[in-house]
């Protein structure tokens, strides 16, 4: 009871919209309670954050891409609109940082080549066996789609508010509650060889990832703060931009398209009510 | 049809067309001088509303199979390709996926129109029968649809549902199989569930044509449930219903923006973002929010019921809550028509729309106490209102004194002291 207390009270919160940023409860269901975080590509008008999607592919290239893949993304992506917005340039360059097996040649030969701005990242395993071996027996999953593929339950009521409130962003809220989820084992809870506790995780209270962030291990140029909380911050909204690539495209479309919806149907309203005026109904 | 239009041709040419082939008439009959009760309200609207999302689906369908690939290994890469490269795919799939759910509620909305103002009874039960026949065809046609994706709720949706028929006695197990294309959920099933996915929506818009021909030769019902007696209660279907609605499907694409722009994954799975893995089962198998009141139905029968195995009773429930629709015209024994007057219907009505909403909450609940306790009190409900209360009501029930027209309601002439005996309907 008063759990269905606290949670009709979160609900009208959310609706006041005044608690943006307070605990958005869990009404049934497992998994992690999800804090709800402030993103710029929340809302009607929301739209990626050009610098913050620069520094989230910093920390994934330099953190995350050692275990995880970004199968279906290509490198021309990150110079395409609505994207991290870098130049043809930056990515002809940073194509040729990774290396492409290509062919067979004429020979009959696979042979390496530098990369080009249309090839996707390549795997960091040659396949599901590799990567297994080389992570504890675990398989670190590819990250293009992750931020949509994570179910956060949200229960009733919060699922009916979510409509309202266009909460989408449960894909991001989760990453970076992962990101920011590990902590001490509390007292009596046991955590198996290789694995870490972690309380944002949604399929146990443990998973095999080591912590990946830590204080200052990247390098940011432009003075952001180079905290574990930023860099999850950073990485999950990029994550939400590998995942949603036309976000952007799709909330300024659908501004245009509600406005002309809107007004058109007032322009039918009165031309209905002209034809049925003689009527009576 | 025809016969309703006084058309005749002027032009050589409409001259030359219509002595061969009448169609000029035909569609001046049907939809512009077609005489349509005046006083429908915009619960009306959706009929109309439902086909304009089965002609977007349609559309927006061909679309995607221009870049979709039927293939176990390829499906879920090129929806990805669909949403990445393809110019507006994004748009075009999220159309798709968010306009089976938009169906579902016109079509939802439409269903529970015609149970209020009893629009399935005499003498337009062909009208409802023909309706219920598109309203299983769509559910096959978007479960079907779901699993083109091949996500991990694709590949175990369609696995838990094919599974179904192997609770048929003794050839059960065939069946499946025969159904897979093999000894699981696999390619060859992605492939057959393709082909029928493009196949079916067209089967739908023909028999929708046979559903608006059947209720254009009874009429349409109209909410004081009154036949039409003069044309002072019938206005000409264009240009004041193809107005109103024209209006409704605006406002509904509006709805329908609202999802298709801002929440476009708020009606789908997470799950279905992963790629379909036959090695690794969901926590959870949820069907589409269509299709739960349904699938708590089917998971409520936990026991036997004398030589019917629970998996087979469940199963049987769960099309016997389908089939019962068909016969609905004769099990509701009451003359009158709208539940405007009926006030015990009009209770049993609101009740029965609580059971569904219950029953689709409860079919998204994991199968525990005391959800299953509850589904199966539910599911007793829903069979209840079709075999006990409708068919009792008519003899217990005193409907309100009937509007002597259509006119004359929506004039708000007070009934004559009319008894059911005395009103049209019971001619009717």
């Amino acid at each position: 009871m008063k759990n269905l207390l606290t949670n009709s009270a979160r609900a009208l919160a959310v609706v006041a919209g005044v608690a943006l940023a307070a605990p958005a409860a869990l009404a049934a269901g497992d998994g992690p309670v999800v804090e709800r975080q402030q993103w710029s590509f929340s809302g009607p008008f929301g739209q990626y954050d050009k610098q913050q999607l620069q520094r989230g592919f910093q920390v994934y290239k330099e953190v995350c891409a050692s275990c995880h893949g970004l199968k279906y993304v290509a490198f021309r992506n990150l110079s395409e609109e609505g994207g991290p917005g870098f130049s043809e340039d930056e990515v002809k360059a940073l194509a040729k940082e990774y290396f492409i097996v290509d062919g067979p040649d004429s020979e009959g030969e696979m042979f390496e080549r530098e990369g080009k701005p249309f090839d996707l990242f390549p795997s960091p395993f040659a396949n599901e066996q590799a990567a297994r071996a080389s992570n504890n027996g675990s398989y670190p999953p590819d990250l293009s789609l992750m931020a949509k593929a994570r179910a956060v339950k949200r229960g009733f009521p919060l699922f009916v508010v979510d409509v309202f409130t266009q909460y989408q962003e449960n894909g991001p809220d989760y990453l970076y509650g992962l990101l920011t989820g590990y902590h001490e084992a509390p007292e009596g809870v046991e955590v198996a060889d290789g694995q870490y506790y972690n309380t944002g995780y949604v399929g146990g209270t443990a998973l095999s990832m080591a912590p990946p962030l830590s204080e200052e291990i990247v390098e940011y140029t432009d003075g952001t703060p180079m905290t574990v909380d930023q860099y999850a911050r950073d990485v999950s909204a990029f994550l939400m931009w590998t995942a949603e690539p036309k976000l952007d495209q799709r909330k300024s479309l659908g501004l245009g398209v509600m406005l002309f919806l809107v007004l058109f149907a007032s322009l039918l309203y009165f031309t209905k009510r002209k034809i049925w005026r003689n009527v009576e109904h | 049809m025809a016969g309703h239009t006084k058309y005749v041709p002027q032009s050589a040419p409409a001259k030359w067309l219509e002595s061969r082939l009448p169609v000029i008439s035909l569609v001046r009959g049907s939809f512009v001088d077609f005489p349509t009760p005046k006083n429908l309200n915009y619960w009306w609207t959706f009929g109309g509303i439902a086909f304009f999302v089965l002609v977007t689906q349609i559309v927006t369908g061909i679309v995607l199979v221009m870049h979709y690939t039927p293939h176990e290994t390829l499906a879920f890469a090129s929806v990805e390709h669909i949403m990445r490269n393809v110019n507006y795919g994004w748009l075009i799939r999220y159309l798709h996926a968010n306009g089976a759910s938009m169906f579902f509620i016109a079509v939802y909305i439409h269903i529970f129109r015609g149970l209020y103002y009893g629009s399935y009874k005499a003498p337009r039960e062909i009208s409802w029968i023909l309706g219920v026949l598109i309203f299983l065809i769509m559910m096959a046609t978007a479960f079907m649809g779901y699993v083109l994706p091949w996500g991990q709720m694709s590949l175990w949706g369609a696995t838990v549902i094919t599974n179904l028929f192997s609770a048929i006695p003794i050839v059960g197990e065939s069946v499946v199989q025969w159904l897979w294309g093999g000894f699981a959920v696999g390619n060859p099933t992605l492939n057959r569930f393709f082909s029928l996915h493009y196949l079916l929506p067209f089967v739908l818009v023909g028999i929708v044509i046979l559903h608006i021909w059947a209720f254009h030769t009874t009429g349409n019902n109209n909410p004081t449930g009154v036949d039409v007696k003069s044309e002072k209660d019938t206005v000409p279907f264009h240009p004041y219903y193809t107005m109103k609605d024209l209006l409704a499907i605006v406002v509904f694409m509006i709805f329908f923006s609202w999802f298709v722009f801002y929440l476009p994954n708020y009606l789908g799975h997470a799950d279905n973002y992963i790629e379909a893995n036959p090695l690794v089962t969901p926590a959870h198998i949820v069907p589409e929010w269509y299709f739960l009141p349904f699938y708590a139905i089917l998971r409520a029968i936990t026991f036997d019921i004398g030589p019917i195995p629970s998996k087979l009773g469940g199963v049987l429930a769960m099309f016997g809550a389908i089939a019962v629709l068909f016969v609905l015209p004769w099990l509701d024994t009451s003359k009158v028509r709208s539940a405007t007057f009926r006030p015990l219907y009009r209770i049993a009505f609101w009740f029965f729309g609580f059971t569904c909403v219950m029953l689709g909450w409860l079919g998204a609940m994991p199968a525990e106490q005391p959800y299953v306790a509850l589904a199966q009190l539910f599911t007793v409900l829903y069979f209840a209102h079709f075999l006990i209360v409708l068919p009792l009501l008519g003899f217990i029930e005193k409907p309100k004194a009937l509007p002597d027209s259509i006119n004359d309601s929506v004039l708000g002439k007070p009934a004559a002291d009319s008894t059911v005996g005395k009103s049209s309907e019971a001619a009717a």
